[in-house]
């Protein structure tokens, strides 16, 4: 039910972004979601993609610093409140959220969230308990 | 080469017998070789013998290893003003070689070599290469330039004399050394520890594992090191990793290697005699003392050198080497008297830098130290590459990992840095020695 997320060291210089987006694109690496956080001088780049283990070796290859983590995704429908139930869920369960963004794409009237949790698995049960959606593998989501 | 070269399993070998010579006995062969090179020097080379002649001393006054510091020092502005052959002792049909430094800063120095210089200089390094473990047996990869530089051609001659297979990669290429390094079973590399660093990274980055190599030994000098840097090496690359020592000016390398107990390296006293002085006062310091070395070479003909000051600070051994080799070591030399920074006042030499960095995890030691001067303050910035299995997917750990940096360096070296975090391998690699310090305050 975790998907990989992949993280990318960036420094904050014009063109830096845009190099890491063209070693993928070359790849051929289909980016389902995207999030830059970024200070200053430097970022994080964090994906998801289809295959991971292709960026990976795409990126490291290019020499970027890549690291994993897991991450949950949850379907969403795309109208008002959506995401107010699903923290809700979460609050109640008392789970915290490190930090969430969205999928680049969409299915219809569904969309997908990406959230990082310290407690992954008990974030799932909480979401699964409150009838929530949790996205297995990117193609399910697609497919869907 | 007449000599039995290194064929021997255990106790001592042919190529290193010089260096076990009792130093009653050492002492005694300095002493006649000094006076023959104070007198060739004296007699074939003018700016000698016009420095001998004005501070008033003669080659019949040397009488005693003690006399040797009545004698005038050469510096490298000496090679540069009397470019390109004017220190040259032996008229050119003697010269069998010529080699020349890269002229960082203005003019190229030029150095020669008679036939007999070359024996020589094989001669140090296939001790240098037998202190290191090294034998027939090995497979050598010679990653040091080959050309103009010293480092290459020198290595080189030093592996063929102990019989072992030498690999002339020279530098550069990184794809194709780490092919050769799988593939041709190398057993020993030559290089600077700063490429070797680029090339365990470049080896780690396609999966490359240690158990499919067989590299047990490095032999690595042409830049300084610290002994953090050595262990990051030793630890991560599970190989022994020797200093080596050298310049041009004398040799080249193999004026001092590291033997198996990586206590410093041993100098080859036979052929360079070194002293120890106080860089500002010139006036020589006991052993065990810290200063500049500087050498004389005792057996060289093309290009005698006469208390060369080598700007390399470090101290002489005053105990013995568990080796049981008679001659001297020298502490690693990690700084020179010439790339002491001075910033806000305060000194700093690149290396205390590395030693930081290296106590941080999370970074890779590939930096970059940036000067500048903004309202009559000097500006103190490191450019340092993270390491890629230190990231994760928080900026406030890399704000962590920045902040820890900095206090490491100020805990080193007592200065406040900026620090800016960098991209893997965005650093420029040099093939040779690494260039650490960009001072812009030189440049307005």
């Amino acid at each position: 039910m975790k998907l990989i997320q992949l993280s990318v060291f960036l420094e904050n210089r014009p063109g830096r972004l845009a190099r890491s987006c063209r070693v993928l694109a070359d790849a051929g690496i289909d980016i389902v979601a995207a999030n830059v956080v970024d200070t200053r001088e430097f970022g994080i780049l964090r994906l998801i993609v289809a295959d991971a283990e292709a960026a990976t070796k795409a990126l490291a290859g290019a020499g970027y610093a890549v690291n994993r983590a897991e991450v949950v995704a949850v379907e969403v429908a795309d109208r008002p409140g959506s995401m107010a139930v699903i923290l809700e869920a979460l609050d109640a369960a008392g789970v915290n959220v490190e930090y969430a963004y969205a999928f680049t794409e969409r299915r219809g009237a569904r969309a997908a969230l990406v959230f990082r949790f310290a407690q992954p698995e008990a974030a799932i049960a909480a979401l699964q308990r409150a009838g929530i959606p949790v996205i297995g593998p990117v193609e399910a989501f697609r497919a869907g | 080469m007449s000599m039995q070269w290194n064929d021997v399993d255990g106790g001592m070998d042919p190529v290193s017998s010089a260096d076990f010579m009792p130093r009653q006995q050492l002492k005694s062969l300095q002493m006649q070789r000094m006076r023959a090179v104070v007198r060739h020097a004296y007699e074939h080379v003018s700016v000698f013998r016009g420095r001998m002649d004005a501070a008033g001393v003669k080659p019949d006054d040397i009488r005693s290893l003690d006399d040797v510091r009545r004698l005038p020092f050469t510096h490298k502005t000496d090679l540069r003003d009397h470019y390109p052959f004017g220190l040259f002792a032996v008229p050119m049909p003697e010269i069998v070689r010529l080699h020349a430094s890269s002229g960082t800063t203005g003019k190229p120095i030029v150095v020669a070599y008679t036939a007999e210089d070359i024996r020589v200089w094989s001669e140090v390094m296939a001790r240098s290469f037998a202190a290191c473990g090294l034998s027939r047996r090995d497979v050598v990869q010679n990653a040091y330039g080959y050309g103009l530089f010293t480092g290459g051609l020198g290595a080189h001659y030093g592996a063929e004399a102990i019989g072992a297979t030498v690999i002339p990669i020279s530098g550069g290429n990184t794809e194709r050394q780490l092919t050769v390094l799988k593939d041709f079973g190398v057993t020993a590399i030559c290089c600077t520890p700063s490429y070797f660093l680029h090339l365990w990274e470049s080896a780690q980055a396609q999966g490359l594992k240690r158990g499919e190599l067989k590299l047990k030994v490095g032999v690595f000098g042409a830049e300084p090191w610290t002994e953090d840097m050595r262990a990051r090496i030793q630890r991560e690359a599970g190989i022994r990793a020797h200093d080596i020592y050298g310049l041009s000016e004398i040799i080249g390398p193999g004026v001092a290697c590291e033997c198996h107990c990586q206590c410093g390296p041993h100098i080859f006293e036979d052929h360079f005699y070194p002293e120890i002085i106080d860089p500002k006062s010139g006036e020589p310091l006991p052993d065990g003392a810290e200063g500049e070395l500087v050498l004389t070479t005792l057996s060289k003909r093309a290009m005698p050198m006469i208390r060369y000051r080598t700007h390399d600070i470090t101290s002489l051994s005053d105990d013995t080497c568990n080796c049981g080799r008679s001659l001297r070591r020298i502490r690693r030399i990690a700084r020179r008297s010439d790339d002491m920074l001075i910033i806000r006042g305060v000194n700093l030499y690149p290396s205390q830098i590395e030693t930081a960095l290296l106590r941080v995890r999370g970074t890779a030691p590939h930096y970059q130290i940036e000067i500048g001067r903004e309202n009559d303050l000097d500006t103190l910035a490191v450019r340092v590459e993270i390491d890629p299995a230190a990231l994760g997917d928080q900026l406030a750990d890399l704000e962590d990992l920045r902040d820890e940096v900095s206090r490491s360096i100020e805990g080193v070296t007592g200065l406040r840095a900026q620090i800016h975090l960098a991209e893997p391998n965005s650093i420029e690699r040099s093939q040779g020695k690494a260039k650490r310090v960009i001072d812009r305050r030189r440049l307005s």
